[in-house]
């Protein structure tokens, strides 16, 4: 099966020597890949050469089989949700939304349908009459996306289009999100620097690092087996270890792993804080020896960071149940559940 | 009376006062002027004229050459206005959206004309117009008030180009619109309100206008101001004042229609250089 959208060695630099080089993306029918990344690392970039709005210097973009890299936007079968500024604020939201449909000649009965359908699955039904002006953020958003949702479009495309709202907002729209993917099977290619946002969104995430991506794979995937350092820094919390390779064993002081990586010399090791295990110290010297630096009670479970000595301090999270035997000064022995290691550069 | 003042306070006397002085000043002139304009009889240490009358507006209307010029003057700021939307709105969508070398310099020459003594200015020009043979000619008139006007036709519809966000105009292009499409429904409605205001002004401008028309436009193209010159100078000042209204009624009746969009905000950021 061919993807619905296909971005194929796409290279696009800026006058200031920014910009993304060697991007190979595929995006299947009724997926939602997220483009994530820090601000600056060129997922907007993709996303505008995927609508239309920035020609790349080289490479080709394929949607539904049909190559559309040299199409302006509004010859292209895609349709953008941006940031902020969304809305013409001369028109009604009625006008707002109609405005594609008249100009690909829809019959007016149609467009009414169509509109009251489209403001009802993004829940403002009966806002046709408002001005922009007079509507909410959120509600100012939810009409953006109506508008797009209106033009059936082979992908749909949002540029961070909850950043601009409060957080408990954005948590509402995202869920809404979801569900509108869900009823409408539509294809969306996300872009976020939000990791939260991404994780919970997404079928696939796609993370990019100074305009080239550093690893494509489902959420799960991402955070259990990040594929570089930099993604094990970039996606959820993370503790790093100086460990060394002898013997084809990674060490991090008494601790060893195997060495699958087939790496040499000094390592990187990192292990995530709910991977780490604490219990008292048997003086028998089994795992790493530290000592309880702080305990703080975050609900359900608990921050309790340990000071490693010569390997630095860490954290870890830990059960309810399982803190209530430790207190801050107390020696303990440390050891890691899972690891993974990369090369120290 | 003095429990008053103690319960408004001196601040909002002193407000209150002000703004008597701020009203004198600026409705005075009008005030006299209107009452001028009606008096038939006007002797000097009485506060009022001694006898109403229309016989000025009457001598007014009748002369031939006042009636021809109020036409002439209306039927040239139309063709001004018109001519200088033609011309500067596509400029001034440039200037906001595009990037070119000496962008700057090419908006502050529009402030050229402005910087030296008008009179100087025109008759350097009319030296050009005698060689085009534009002297004398509606065209020539037409060309000197546009000199005057490029700068609020410009500058202001600048700003209000700049105001609508590319996000916008990209939004409209995503759901079809081709570019035409787009600067048709979505930037210039947008960009509307600067567009008005600077097209009033330029109205007001060119029905206003004399010094250029009178070294230019002379002896054939004597629009208002011009007319209110001469009967100045040869009437009695009644006759003047008459003439005064009806040159300011059309300023008025058209910032009337426009106040609704005529507001500093507009105004201001016509003059803001980025």
């Amino acid at each position: 099966m061919s993807a619905q959208l296909a971005v194929r060695n796409m290279t696009k630099r800026y006058k200031t020597g920014e910009g993304v080089a060697g991007i190979n993306l595929e995006v299947a029918k009724g997926e939602l890949v997220t483009l994530l990344g820090p601000s600056g690392c060129g997922k907007t970039t993709v996303l505008r050469s995927i609508g239309g709005f920035l020609e790349p210097d080289s490479g080709d973009i394929l949607i539904e089989g049909r190559d559309v890299t040299k199409l302006p936007p509004e010859r292209r079968p895609t349709s953008m949700v941006f940031q902020s500024y969304n809305l013409w604020p001369h028109m009604s939201v009625y006008d707002n939304l109609a405005f594609g449909l008249k100009i690909r000649k829809m019959p007016k009965a149609e467009i009414r349908e169509a509109i009251t359908a489209a403001l009802r699955l993004v829940r403002l039904p009966g806002a046709e009459k408002k001005y922009p002006s007079q509507l909410s953020g959120g509600q100012q958003q939810r009409v953006a996306l109506a508008r797009s949702l209106l033009l059936k479009p082979a992908v749909l495309l949002l540029d961070e289009p909850f950043s601009a709202l409060d957080a408990k907002l954005r948590h509402e729209m995202r869920e809404e999100l979801r569900e509108i993917q869900a009823q409408t099977g539509l294809t969306m290619v996300f872009v976020t620097h939000d990791q939260e946002e991404a994780l919970s969104l997404s079928d696939r995430i796609v993370v990019m690092n100074h305009g080239h991506i550093e690893q494509i794979a489902a959420p799960a995937e991402i955070y259990d087996r990040p594929e570089s350092l930099y993604v094990a820094q970039f996606i959820g919390k993370m503790n790093f270890l100086e460990g060394v390779v002898e013997e084809d064993r990674v060490w991090v002081g008494r601790l060893d792993w195997p060495n699958g990586k087939r790496l040499s010399g000094s390592v990187k090791v990192a292990v995530r804080p709910e991977d780490v295990g604490i219990k008292p110290s048997s003086g028998g010297g089994e795992g790493l020896a530290g000592t309880i630096k702080q305990i703080m009670v975050l609900g359900h479970y608990a921050d309790v960071s340990v000071d490693l000595g010569e390997h630095g301090v860490i954290r870890t999270f830990q059960p309810k149940e399982a803190i209530q035997a430790l207190q801050s000064g107390q020696r303990v022995d440390v050891s890691f559940a899972h690891v993974l290691v990369y090369p120290a550069h | 009376m003095r429990w008053y003042f103690g319960a408004v306070g001196p601040r909002r006397i002193i407000e209150f006062l002000l703004l008597t002085v701020f009203a004198v000043f600026f409705a005075g002139p009008l005030l006299n002027l209107l009452v001028l304009a009606f008096s038939g009889q006007w002797t000097y240490p009485h506060l009022l004229p001694d006898q109403w009358s229309f016989k000025w507006w009457n001598f007014v209307l009748r002369k031939d050459d006042v009636a021809h010029s109020i036409g002439l003057s209306f039927l040239i700021a139309t063709i001004v206005t018109a001519l200088s939307i033609v011309l500067c709105i596509p400029a001034a969508y440039a200037f906001a959206r595009l990037r070119f070398p000496l962008k700057r310099f090419f908006l502050f020459s529009f402030l050229l004309t402005h910087a030296f003594p008008k009179m100087g200015l025109y008759v350097s020009i009319a030296v050009l117009f005698y060689q085009l043979n534009l002297m004398n000619t509606l065209l020539g008139v037409v060309l000197i008030h546009m000199i005057n006007v490029l700068m609020f036709m410009t500058w202001i519809p600048t700003a209000a180009f700049r105001n609508v966000h590319a996000a916008q105009e990209e939004s409209a292009r995503d759901v079809g619109a081709t570019p035409f499409r787009v600067f048709r429904s979505i930037t210039l409605p947008m960009a509307m309100p600067g567009i008005l205001v600077a097209s009033v002004f330029t109205f007001l401008n060119s029905l206003d206008e004399a010094q250029g028309t009178f070294l230019v436009g002379i002896p054939d193209y004597k629009t208002m101001p011009i007319v209110m010159y001469s009967i100045i100078s040869d009437f009695p000042s009644s006759a003047g004042a008459v003439f005064s209204i009806i040159l300011t009624a059309p300023t008025i009746l058209l910032l009337v229609a426009a106040q609704r969009l005529v507001s500093a905000d507009v105004m201001a950021s016509g003059f803001q250089v980025k």
